[in-house]
Parts: structure tokens; sequence; C-alpha cells
């Protein structure tokens, strides 16, 4: 298991350095440090000098990929590609363009936007999940039937919807929450309230439905239809034997999504005021503060890779049968 | 001629789209099995219903698609010319929506500006009343009159939808018995089981409330706003019609632009293995782990950068919007292939083993014969069911693309621009909801009914499914 | 829905933004939309940024809160700068010598003694007297991350080298100040100054401290502890509004000296972002993502009162009431971080801001918009005591036409009679009705009302635009309009050789919200008199771009004053500003010698009729030449509650909020009444939840019934 664990991690840097090169090369055809120079400095009074100053301040006067001008390593280490992408391998994200750190900025807005995210995912879980379960308790009914219909009808609306909606109901209407905002601790609990109401709201009608398949699938084989005949209820067989032979496919799914927890999420973030990853990421595109998406792609897709390690490692842990080489 | 047609890039992706489908449509009715398993799907009210909902947005899409310009009036001693702006057939059939504004907002049917204004009198004087509109209710005299005309344009459009309707009905019963007289006679006992007969009377119904809803619409649209208008005073219901196209195109296109990768790469993963597996793999995950949003970002900002460089490759703002919808298309495609690739390699590595193809395999059959003999066959329904399924997922998209500032052209009309416009409108008061829900029903409806599509695809093709 | 019943134990009002601080304190609850960017006085030059640093720093001078036009008026100055003025030889000249003979002039000012700053720990001491946090490596930081974190404060007199000390920052090589250009023009050695720094920093090995004490600047001289003189080059009467802003307050140097530390830059511990100032409040909290806190400075000085005179009309409006009271009025001002603008206004309806700070599209709900003087909220918000305050902002937006394209541009007449003809075909009234709710005033020239050089009625009308009927302007008719666009050779839009339509580009960055509402209302604008209008819309960067290489043809561009003269806006048409040829900001690069040597000699002038007529004369020219769709002046608008005292609109004034003051009672009570929950909603929700929950059970227990007797048998 360990030396298994080892090699994927090996086997991940080539792919970051993949996602790197990726990120490092759409985005400066996009952006050339001028134009980070001139977004920075503002659109009053910018002259060239200064722009060439901002420039050189920050290292984006030195060449691409390969510094003709330097000597043997720091041809490859003196360049906008080493200091700005490869360094990200050692966690070292540098100053965003308008020269705050980014990791520092990183740790402060992971916490509100776990505190979205987290009781969105198990909540979301927990209500999806039992959802399903009932859909398949009641297989081949009305109830089965307009459950599905409801659950595509949910899909089919857009998450703007839910949000604005959400909170022109809850918030404005009846006034149960404050519209928006954040704090951290205990009292940050009632600006959570309706932003993971409306989050786990908007995932229902895809997940339900998502399980549902997969629930039924195992309903379907053979050892079910023995336990029922040995007599166990209908609800023992659902919940002991169909909901645990159902965790491979579901932890597929869902084990892969919960490192990325941490990205936060982009809409809700900027609609609910939560300072947070995805409202960072929202704003760093919208002015196009290309060394903070840099950082954020890179968290992002160590993330990932992280997220297929533990779902490789939870199969294990479910089912005795799966063996790590 | 009095216009000069115009071939956007998307029209012509979609005229390749509608070419394939009759092509796709020939090959099933070829194949039995195929033709059985579509059978079966017409066979479901709900497959059939949503067909036919489908349809309808698809008309008009296409209907849409057929841009032309057209000329300007002649005049003496020059050469002919055609105006700079690039018109569809669909502008064409809606010319009063699109040409009939007003000033700004005006709600629903309503036959008063939703703002007030100063006006002065001829007298000497001013008031601040809410105007009278241009062009809605302005054929009332007065405005007392406002609920029996509508009541009677109501009345005129169920009427003239009932009539279509039944006419439709008696249509489809009489082709339908002139193909198996038994059939109506003895209500289906005796049709086989094998060939279920298509559920024409959830289509009927479907197409039916589609006509009676589209003749009270016309029938209204010719005296006023169904949907009201927007800010700079256009007909909201005119929008919501054109949105349907981009609608169309983000969600067809973009699963036609992938699944060339998509088949191609997954099969040849799945089947060869080895390095060429790795090689593969290593690409599907580094595009993979890449945030989505991030990516399709980055695309489109570099997108628009080569757009804006080579100015000269457009000759009119249509060419414009329309690459920049294209190369959107394209690039929601290259980073959403993956899934399906994943898939097919899968269903592939499975296929690899079963006895036929190692049969063929030991008997020297070629590579590329094997795949297009046995394999491409038997993953198929993968791909149906992947291509029915995302459709509704990229519509949706668009709408939060365009709100973080990455979507269509602003100068396209889609729902994504429609909402992401009316969000701001939600905090007037009295507040101004008509374009939002708008936009809204009608992209709930289409997504709706793909959706409700997808899923009667994916019951009868898989194979798997109880 | 446990959370929510707990919740609804402890309190009446359930959806408080602000838990834990009560809404009858001395507290303004304040939104801010976009975080800013920097914080340093030498860099902050944007609105986002103003909104905090004039309230944290204290420039030598103000502009008078009441008072309108707006007048300078002494801060930290004792009284209003002297100016002195030399010919080439060194010879004193008469204050009203003509300004080509002026080779310098000095400024000096003296500032008030006793003023103190803001607790700092950069001004902690030790028992023997020296800086308490001055570390020579980062061990010793420890886990300090914010200000707060550090136990001790000190505080010191402000002298007038900190002002000198604020002035050789502008030419810090690290610290890019956005107006060391145009300083370095004025002061006397201040561009010189600015490479020897460069120099020095590039020589030196490490991003280090430099002591700006020991590099002497000539321009400026310090005379006593609290007098200091700045040398200028040539006449500038411009130059006191410049120090009424944080570009020339005082900068303390142990505060510089305190962040440079190693290990300080990493942890955000900058001057950038921690501001240190002598004004009225300071920033206690600090988190630009959601939430930034000013507190009452208690070391402020205590002889800054409200004033006791303003315009007439004020003392009816009650904004005399406070007259002497020691400022500032409020004890904390909470700014949230606000995104989206529905949010934004709801809280302000529930009461959970003071008022609805920026004139920003989304409040036009409250306003029901007449004609263009005709501004008034609904009585929904009346009966909310909700009341509106309009001023016209020294703002002008416009749509520039490229003088450099071909079609648009040049100084011939069949171009002129082009741009004459869309400046007419443009309906500037419709568009602000539609788009700004009323919230601006036709544009007939560069120079916004408020501003000298700025005239009413007839006289300030753009004839070739308006005709002037029945005491009013008036837009000439369209068919005005397509006349000139025939004269251009352009007859129904069409080229009258080749018969081709005529086709104008825009160039916008469009993405904002209404951003597409907008160009199809121009579309609307430009059928009209059947011309095409292309747009072509894209990102901020690839727009200046076009900008700067004079690629495009059409544009939106607008330009808030620095300060109220005319010589701030005119010079956005100066032929020497041009964008393209000496990246200046005349964006149109508009280029008539005439024009520029009136605007040369309006320039040096102090306000008068004499520069009146030259104003008259140069705005002629543009009017003639029409360089711009003259667009318009935006109003500034905002909304406030009744329980908000002492709030005069005034864009040039960003320090108001010393003046301002809460009725933290009233706003206590209307909060309360305004925003009782709705508990039925959760009694329904449980109701549903059973409902639903039921018949499943039901049917469950019938299911097991029957598998029961099944196995039964």
């Amino acid at each position: 298991m360990f030396g298994y664990i080892v090699r994927r991690a090996l086997y991940a840097l080539p792919i970051l350095l993949g996602v790197n090169l990726l990120t490092f090369a759409l985005f400066f055809v996009v952006n050339t440090p001028d134009d980070m120079a001139r977004m920075q400095l503002g659109a009053k009074r910018v002259t060239p000098e200064a722009i060439e100053n901002w420039k050189a301040e920050r290292g984006y006067d030195k060449p691409r990929f390969y510094n003709d001008k330097a000597f043997g390593v720091s041809k490859f280490t003196d360049t906008i590609f080493y200091d700005k992408s490869l360094k990200m391998f050692a966690f070292e994200f540098g100053a965003a363009d308008d020269g705050r750190d980014i990791a520092e900025e990183i740790r402060s807005r992971m916490v509100p936007s776990l505190a979205i995210a987290l009781p969105t995912f198990l909540l979301g879980l927990y209500v999806t999940v039992s959802l399903a379960l009932l859909l398949v308790f009641f297989r081949q009914t009305a109830l089965d039937f307009s459950g599905v219909v409801l659950c595509v009808a949910m899909m089919s609306v857009s998450s703007l919807f839910y949000i604005i909606g959400g909170q022109w109901l809850v918030a404005k209407i009846w006034q149960l929450v404050p519209i928006s905002g954040y704090t951290g601790g205990l009292d940050g609990a009632r600006f959570l309230i309706l932003p993971v109401l409306v989050s786990v709201v908007a995932g229902i009608g895809a997940n339900t439905r998502w399980y549902r398949t997969i629930f039924l699938e195992e309903v379907s084989r053979d050892y079910v239809r023995t336990a029922r005949a040995k007599g166990l209820s209908e609800l023992r067989v659902l919940f002991r034997h169909v909901l645990k032979n159902a965790m491979i496919p579901v932890l597929t799914g869902v084990v892969v999504v919960i490192p990325l927890l941490f990205m936060g999420s982009l809409l809700v973030e900027s609609f609910f005021g939560i300072p947070g990853l995805g409202s960072y990421t929202i704003d760093a595109i919208n002015a196009q503060d290309f060394s903070v998406v840099r950082a954020m792609v890179f968290i992002g897709s160590l993330l990932y890779i992280v997220g297929l390690l533990l779902t490789d490692i939870s199969y294990t842990l479910v089912d005795p049968r799966v063996r790590l080489e | 001629m009095t216009f000069l047609p115009i071939i956007l890039w998307t029209d012509g992706v979609i005229f390749a789209l509608v070419l394939i489908a009759g092509l796709a449509i020939r090959q099933i009715r070829r194949s039995p099995q195929l033709r059985d398993a579509w059978r079966k799907v017409f066979a479901k009210p709900i497959g059939f219903a949503t067909f036919v909902a489908l349809g309808f947005f698809g008309v008009i899409g296409i209907v849409d698609s057929l841009h032309y310009r057209p000329a300007l009036p002649a005049e003496p001693g020059v050469e002919k010319q055609y105006s700079g702006e690039v018109l569809s057939a669909l502008d064409a059939l809606l010319a009063p929506l699109r040409l009939n504004t007003e000033k700004t907002y005006s709600a629903p049917l309503a036959t008063r500006l939703f703002a007030r204004e100063t006006v002065e009198f001829e007298g000497g004087g001013q008031a601040r009343i809410f105007p009278r509109l241009v062009f809605g209710g302005a054929h009332l005299a007065s405005e007392d009159e406002w609920v029996s005309d509508v009541l009677k344009r109501v009345s005129v459009g169920l009427l003239v939808g009932g009539v279509l309707t039944g006419l439709l009905w008696l249509s489809v019963r009489r082709a339908a018995m002139r193909e198996s007289p038994r059939a109506s006679s003895a209500d289906g006992l005796h049709a086989s089981a094998s060939e279920p007969e298509p559920a024409w009377r959830a289509a009927v119904l479907t197409m039916g409330a589609l006509l009676v809803v589209s003749a009270v619409i016309i029938s209204l649209a010719s005296g006023y706003h169904v949907f009201g208008t927007d800010k700079v005073g256009q007909d909201v219901l005119y929008l919501t019609i054109k949105s349907v196209r981009t609608a169309l195109v983000i969600g067809t296109l973009t699963t036609l632009v992938m699944l060339p990768f998509a088949v191609a790469l997954g099969i040849l993963a799945g089947y060869l293995g080895g390095w060429v597996d790795d090689a593969i793999q290593y690409l599907y995950t580094v595009l993979n782990s890449i945030p989505g949003v991030l990516l399709i970002a980055a695309a489109v900002l570099m997108m628009q950068v080569v757009i804006d460089t080579h100015p000269e490759w457009f000759s009119t703002a249509a060419e414009r919007a329309d690459a920049r919808l294209l190369a959107l298309c394209v690039i929601l495609g290259v980073t959403s292939w993956t899934g399906l690739c994943r898939l097919l390699r899968g269903e592939t590595l499975k296929l690899r083993e079963l006895e036929y193809v190692q049969a063929a395999r030991a008997f020297g059959v070629g590579t590329v014969t094997i795949l297009h003999r046995h394999v491409l066959p038997n993953v198929m329904h993968i791909v149906v069911i992947s291509l029915v399924m995302d459709f509704s997922g990229l519509v949706l998209a668009e709408a939060v693309l365009s709100y973080v500032g990455i979507g269509v052209d602003p100068n396209t009309i889609s729902f994504g621009t429609m909402i992401n416009a009316a969000r701001m409108e939600l905090a007037r008061d009295p507040m101004v909801w008509w374009s939002l829900v708008a936009a809204f029903v009608v992209m709930f409806l289409l997504v709706l009914a793909a959706n409700l599509f997808a899923d009667v695809v994916r019951d009868v093709f898989d194979p798997r499914r109880v | 829905m446990l959370g929510l019943a707990l919740l609804g134990g402890c309190a009446d009002v359930w959806n408080n933004p602000y838990p834990g601080e009560g809404a009858g304190e001395g507290i303004l609850y304040s939104a801010f939309i976009s975080r800013p960017k920097h914080l340093d006085p030498v860099q902050a030059y944007s609105e986002d940024e103003a909104t905090f640093l004039y309230q944290i720093y204290e420039p030598p001078l103000q502009y008078h809160y009441l008072k309108r036009p707006y007048t300078l008026e002494p801060a930290a100055a004792a009284a209003m700068p002297s100016v002195l003025l030399y010919d080439a030889s060194g010879k004193r000249l008469a204050p009203d010598a003509p300004p080509q003979s002026v080779a310098y002039s000095v400024y000096e000012v003296r500032i008030k003694p006793g003023q103190m700053y803001q607790p700092h720990p950069a001004f902690a001491k030790d028992a023997g007297g020296n800086a308490l946090y001055q570390w020579p490596d980062s061990e010793r930081l420890g886990d300090r991350k914010a200000i707060s974190d550090f136990s001790d404060t000190g505080s010191r007199e402000v002298v007038a080298e900190d002002f000198e000390y604020q002035i050789k920052r502008l030419a810090h090589p690290h610290l890019h100040s956005p107006i060391l250009e145009l300083m370095s023009d004025y002061i006397v050695g201040l561009r010189d100054y600015a490479k020897k720094l460069r120099d020095t920093a590039a020589g030196a090995a490490s991003v280090g401290w430099i002591d700006l004490r020991e590099y002497p600047l000539s321009g400026v001289e310090v005379v006593d502890r609290y007098t200091y003189r700045i040398r200028l080059n040539g006449s500038y009467p411009q130059f006191p509004y410049w120090l009424a802003m944080p570009f020339f307050a005082p900068v303390p140097f142990e505060v510089d000296r305190f962040f440079a530390q190693p290990g300080m830059a990493e942890r955000n511990l900058t001057l950038d972002w921690w501001p240190v100032g002598s004004g009225p409040f300071m920033l206690s909290e600090n988190n630009p993502n959601s939430r930034m806190v000013l507190v009452r400075n208690p070391n402020y000085r205590r002889d800054e009162t409200y004033p006791c005179e303003g315009e007439p009309g004020d003392e009816r409006a009650g904004l005399l009431a406070d007259c002497g009271k020691v400022l500032p009025l409020l004890d904390k001002v909470v700014f949230t971080r606000e995104k989206e603008s529905i949010p934004y206004w709801n809280k302000f309806l529930q009461g959970y801001y003071d008022a609805s700070g920026v004139s920003s599209d989304n409040f036009d709900q409250a306003v029901q918009m007449g004609g263009q003087h005709d501004v008034s909220i609904s009585d929904e918000m009346q009966d909310k005591g909700i009341s509106l305050l309009t001023s016209v902002a020294p703002t002008v937006m416009y749509m520039g036409f490229n003088m450099l394209d071909p079609v648009v541009g040049g100084a011939g007449e069949r171009a002129r009679k082009l741009r004459l003809a869309i400046s007419i075909a443009l309906d500037q009234e419709e568009f602000i009705s539609v788009f700004l709710n009323g919230r601006g005033v036709p544009a007939m020239h560069p120079i916004p009302p408020g501003i000298f050089g700025y005239r009413e009625g007839e006289a300030g009308v753009n004839p070739l635009v308006y005709d002037w009927v029945d005491g009013k302007p008036r837009r000439k008719p369209v068919s005005e309009a397509r006349k000139l666009l025939a004269e251009a050779g352009y007859p129904n839009g069409r080229d009258l050789q080749s018969g081709e339509p005529l086709v104008i580009y825009l160039d916008t960055t469009g993405t904002g919200v209404g951003g597409k509402a907008q160009v199809d209302w121009l579309a609307k604008q430009f059928r009209k008199i059947d011309v095409q209008l292309v747009v072509r819309s894209t990102d901020y960067n690839r727009f200046q771009d076009k900008i700067r290489k004079g690629n495009a043809q059409l544009f939106y561009w607008g330009w808030n004053a620095d300060y109220p003269d005319p010589e701030n806006l005119l010079f956005l048409l100066y032929g020497p500003q041009g964008k393209v040829k000496s990246h200046g900001e005349n964006a149109a690069n508009y280029e008539n010698p005439e024009f520029d040597r009136l605007f040369e000699r309006m320039k040096a002038m102090s306000d008068g009729p004499e520069r009146q007529a030259i104003i008259d004369r140069a705005i002629a020219i543009l009017q003639h030449d029409a360089p711009w769709v003259w667009g318009f002046y935006e109003k500034a608008y905002s909304l406030q509650h009744g329980w908000l005292h002492n709030r005069k609109p005034g864009r040039m004034i960003r320090n108001g909020l010393k003046y301002q003051r809460i009725d933290g009672e009233a706003r206590a009570v209307a909060r309360r009444e305004w925003n009782r929950p709705e508990r039925w909603p959760l009694l329904l929700v449980a109701l549903l939840v059973t409902a639903m929950g039921l018949p499943a059970w039901l049917d469950y227990r019938r299911r097991e019934r029957a598998t029961a007797t099944v196995n039964e048998h």
C-alpha cells in the first residue's frame, strides 16, 4: 500500500508539470507582462517608465522559458516560467499582482470556503442518499416516477435561479437570516444557513437521480434476492446490503470531490459575500490577476490528484477484496 | 437577388449536423437492432413527447440559422450593395417583434411604459405620467378595451390552436390507419411485442399544446409585447426566441466537437494499451485536473485576443460574434471530452477480451477493421447516452459562464446574457421580473425536455438497466 | 431547522448581519464593492481607495465641507500656504505677474503644532528611548500577523519633516506613484531625485529600507519644526489642490523603517496594507475580502470642529445643527464587502446599511425620474424616512472619436460633419433617462457644472447640437443629423461614390452588467441615421492597447476630475497630451494649435472674467471640431436613512466621514420594526416534511405487513 501511494505521488509530478505548462502557456498568450502592469497601475497617468519599473520589480522582464544571457543552470532558472510556475512545486506562490502574498491569502480564505462547502457536502450527501433510497424503496410506483420527474425538473433549473430565489424568499421576504455576509466562529452560523441550504437544494436533483441509478443496479443483483428470500425486511435489505455494496460506485463519485471542497464555490460565495477561495478566484479572473489564477489552478489540480488517490485507498477500506499493488 | 445568403461558421456546422442526423436515420432504418431500440424510445409517451418538444425548438434553431444580408435600395450608377447587418430567416419572420421597440421597460401585455416620464402638453404645462407605448396596445382606441381585446385575442389563439391540433390528430390517425389498418381497429392487439406502437397520443398532445400556446402568443404578439420589453425597449419574446438557437448551438456543437476526440482516443487507449494508453491517460488526467471554469476562462480570454488581433477576418459584427460562439463550443468541447473518453476506454478494455474480438485478431484482421466492425458498434450506446445527457448541462453552463464574464459575445442573444442582465432588474421597485422569468421558463422547458428524453434514451440503450 | 429555532430563541431580529454590535451605538455601517488595491498614500488614486485613505491621512489642506463651489481650507496646515513668485534671475515678482515671466514659485506651508499620529507600534519605545520593535532578523517577529498583535504602541507629534519625507516617497522606485511623472515637471529636482534613488536601489544588494532622510531633495526645504517650503518650476496655480490629497499628507519615517524589517512584507505587514496617519480615523480591522473597520483616532487634534457656515439652504437642511462640535462625530465605521448589488440593496432597505454610498445602477428602484432635473424617491422609500441627495459630480463621460482614424478623424470638413451628425443622433437625454435614471446632465463641453468655466443658460449650450427653444436647450432633430451626414458624403448612410454602407466601429470593454443593453441602445441610435454600428467588445487590456496605438474608431471614456479646476478637464484635449504621441490623457488624439495656445494661457491664470473669455473661446473651438460626442456629467447620488445626519453630496469631498453623525436609537427602533422574521414558513416546512413522510411511512407499514404475511406461509 505504501509503495503504491509513493508510486502514485511520483506519477502526479508529470501531471502537475503538464498542468503548469499548459496554464502558463495559456495565460501568457492572453496576458503579457505589460498587460499585467497596466491592469495594476490603473488607468490614470500611467507612463511607459512606470510599466518597465513594475515589470522589473516583479521579475516579469525576464525571458519566458530560456535565458540566453545567464550561465549554467540559471539559463533555465532565471526565467519567468521557473520563477512563477515551477516554484509552486515548493508551495511558493509568491505575491499576487497587487503585491499581496498569495499563500497567506489562501490560508485565510480556506476556512470560509470550507465552512460552506463541508456542511453542504455532508448534508447534501445525507439528503440525496436518503431520498434516493426512498425512491428505490418505492421503485416502479407512481411515487418513484414522479420523484424522478421532479429530480429532472430540479436539475433543469439554473443554479443562479436557486441563489437569487433563495435570497429573495428566505432573506428578503421572510427575513429569517441575513442576506449576505460572513463572520468566523459560532456567530457565523446564521450566515451559513442560507447558502448551505441553497447549495443543497440545487444539488438534490442531479445527485438523487445518480444515486438512485446506482442503488437500482444493486437491487437487481442476485444476493439481494437471496437476502429478501431469507426473510429480511425490505428496509434492512436496503440499508444492510444495497447501501454497503453500492459503496464503490458511490465512492468513485464522492471521494474525488472532497479535496476540491477547499476550492469553494464561485457563485455562492460571490452572492453571499463569503470571503472564500471561490470568490478569490472570480476576483482574480475579473482583475486578470494571473498569478492568483495560476496558483489556484495548481492547487486545484493537486487536490484532484489527491482525490483520485483517496478514492483508491477508500476502496480498500470498504471492500477488503480490493488490494492496491 | 434582394438578399445575399450568408453562411456563418455555426450555420455551416448546424447544416452538417442536420445532414449527419439524416444519415444516422438512414443507418438506423437499415439496422433492425437500432430500429428496434429507437422504436422503444418512441413507444414511451415521455420519449415521443419530449422528442416533439425538442423538435419544435430544433426547427426554431434551424430557421434562425438561415442567415442573409438584405440588399440596400438600388441607386443609379452604383453597384448593388448589401447591408452590413446579418439577419436570419427567423428575424424576417419576427420582423414586427424585432422592430417594434419601446423606449424602455414595459410589463407583459402592458399598454404603458413602466417608468414615469415628464410629458409636456401642447397647451403648456407638464405632468409626470406613464406614457402610452409606441407599439404595445397602440391599436386600442381607449385602454378600457384592454381586457376585452386581450380576451378576444386569447380566444382566437385558443381556437386556431385547437383547430390545428384537431387537424393534426385526424391526419395522424389516418396515416396510422393507412400504415396498419388493423392496429387502429383492434387497438394494438395485433401489434407484435417486438414492434411497439409509437406513442402517438402523447406526441399529438405535446404538439397540440405547443400549437395552442404558439397560436395564443402569435395572436397576442400582433398587438402587444407578450413578455414585456427590456431596458432599451426590445421585445423580450423576441429575445427569448433568439436565445433558443444559441442554446442549441452550444448544446449540440460542443458534443459534436468533442465526439471525435473522445471516441478515437478512448477506443485507442482501451484497445491498444501500452504507451498509447499511458499517453492518452496522461492527457486526460492533466485536462481533468485543471478546474473547469479556470481552464475555460483562460481559453476564452486567449481566443478573444486572437479575434481582437485579427479584425480583418470578420467583415460583419455577426461574424465576430459567431466566431466567438463557435470558439466557445470548441473550448467547452475540448474541456469536456475527458469523461466520455474514460468511459469508452473502460468499455473497450472489456470488449477487447471478448471471444469474437480475440478470434478476429487471431484471424489476422487489421486493427482498424476490428475497431470499426466490432468495437465501435458496441460502444455506440454509451456515445448516444452521453450525447443526450450532456446537452442539458451545457445549456445550463452557458448561463453561469456568462455570469463569470467568459460566456458568449455580448452581442449574442442568449439565455445567459439575458439572465445576467436581468439580475439588476430584480433590485428595482416595483420589480422587473419578466425577462428573468421568460428566460428561465423557456430554458427550463428546453432543458427539461432534453433531460427527460435523455432519461428515456438511456433506459432503452443501456443494456445493464433494469 | 434546529439552528433557526435556537437563533429565534435569543433575538427577535434574526437577520442582523452584525452579530454582537449594538445598533444604538455611534457606528456607521457602509459597504464597499471592490477591494482597495493600495492604501499607501503615494500610490492610492482610485475612489475605492479614497474611501478609506482620506479618513486616515490628513493632508495640509481640505475642501470646505459645505461651501460650493469647492473652496480649500487648511486641514493639517495652520493657514493657507503663502506663494512667492520669482523670475529667472531670482528676483521676487508681484503675485499678479504674468505667468510667462515666472521662473519658479515657492509655496510655504505652516502646519499646526501639537498634532499627533495614531497609536502605532512603530512609535513604541523601550525604556532606553529606542524603537521597541526594531529587530535585526525576522525571528522575533514570532507569529504576529496583524498590527494588533503588537502589544505596545506609541505616538509622535507631526512635524514638517514628515511632509518632506512623503514628498520624497513620491520618487521611491518601489512605490510607483501615479503622479510622479506629473510632479516631476513641477517640483524642482524631483526627476533627478527619482533617478538617483533608482540607481541607489539597483546598486543595493537587497531590497531593504532606503532612508530617504539621507538623500536631500532640492525642491523641498524644511524651515523649522512646523514649516516647510516647496519650490515649483514656473507658475502652477492648481498646486494647492494637490495639497488636499493624501499624496502630500505626512508620513513618519519610523513607520517605513518599521515595515521594512525582514519578515514583515511576507505577512502583508506593509504600509500599503496598514496605513498610519494623523487623520480622524484609523484602520483597526483590515480584511479587504469582507470587512474593513475604521475607529476614531484617539490622538486626533481637538481643534477640528464642525463648520458653522455653508451654502444658503444648508441651515434649513439641518446641516448646521452640529456647528462647533469637535470632530469626528462617529466612533466607528464598519465597511462590509458587498460584491453583488441585490444583497447590497436589500440590506440597505432592511436598515443594515445607513446609506447606499456609490452611485450605481442598482439603486434605481427607489428613484422615479421625470425630466433631467426632476428626481425624487418613491413613496415607499419616503415612508421609511429615506432621503435622496444628488449633486453633479466633477466627472465627464464622453464618447471619443479617434482623430487619427481615416473615417471619423482628421481636421477635414467631411469627417467633422460626420462627427457632428453622430453627436446629434446619439440622444444623450434618452441615455441618461434609460441607463442612469436621470442621474446625469447632458454635457455641452468637457467642463462640468460647479467648476469654473461652466456656464448656465443659453450661453452654455452647444449651438451645433442644441437649439435654444423656450428657454431650454433642445437637441437638434434627426433630420439635421441626416442632412449633415449627406453633406459629409454619406446620404442615407451610404458612401456617395461607392454606395457602400457606412459602418462605424465602437470599441468597448463591455463586460459589465448592462453592457449588452447599452450596445443595443447605441445600435438603435445609429439606425436613426442609417449608419451601422459594429461593437467590438474586448477585454480591458486589449481595449487599452487599441487606444494607445490609435486603432480604435469610437470609444467610451470618462474622466473624474482630480481637482475643481478647468485645467484638469481641458487638458484632456490638449495636443501634447496625445495618447498615441506621448502616452498622455488625450485619448481622442485631438490636436488644434489654437486650442493648445488658449489652453496654455488659461492654465496659468487665476479665475476671473479674462479666464472665462479664454475658456469660452476654447470651448467654441472644441464644439466646432466635435472630437467627442459630449456625453454627460454624472450626478452623484446617494440614498440615506433618516438617522444619518450631516451628509452633503460632493464628489470632491472625500474626507466627509468625520462630519457625519448617527442617531443610533432611531436606527435600533427601525431595524427592529423592519426585520420581524416570518415564522410560519418554518412551520410550513415542518408540516410539509410530515405530510410527505406520512404516506411513505404508511405504505412502508403496509408492505412490511404484506411481506410478513407472505413469510408466514
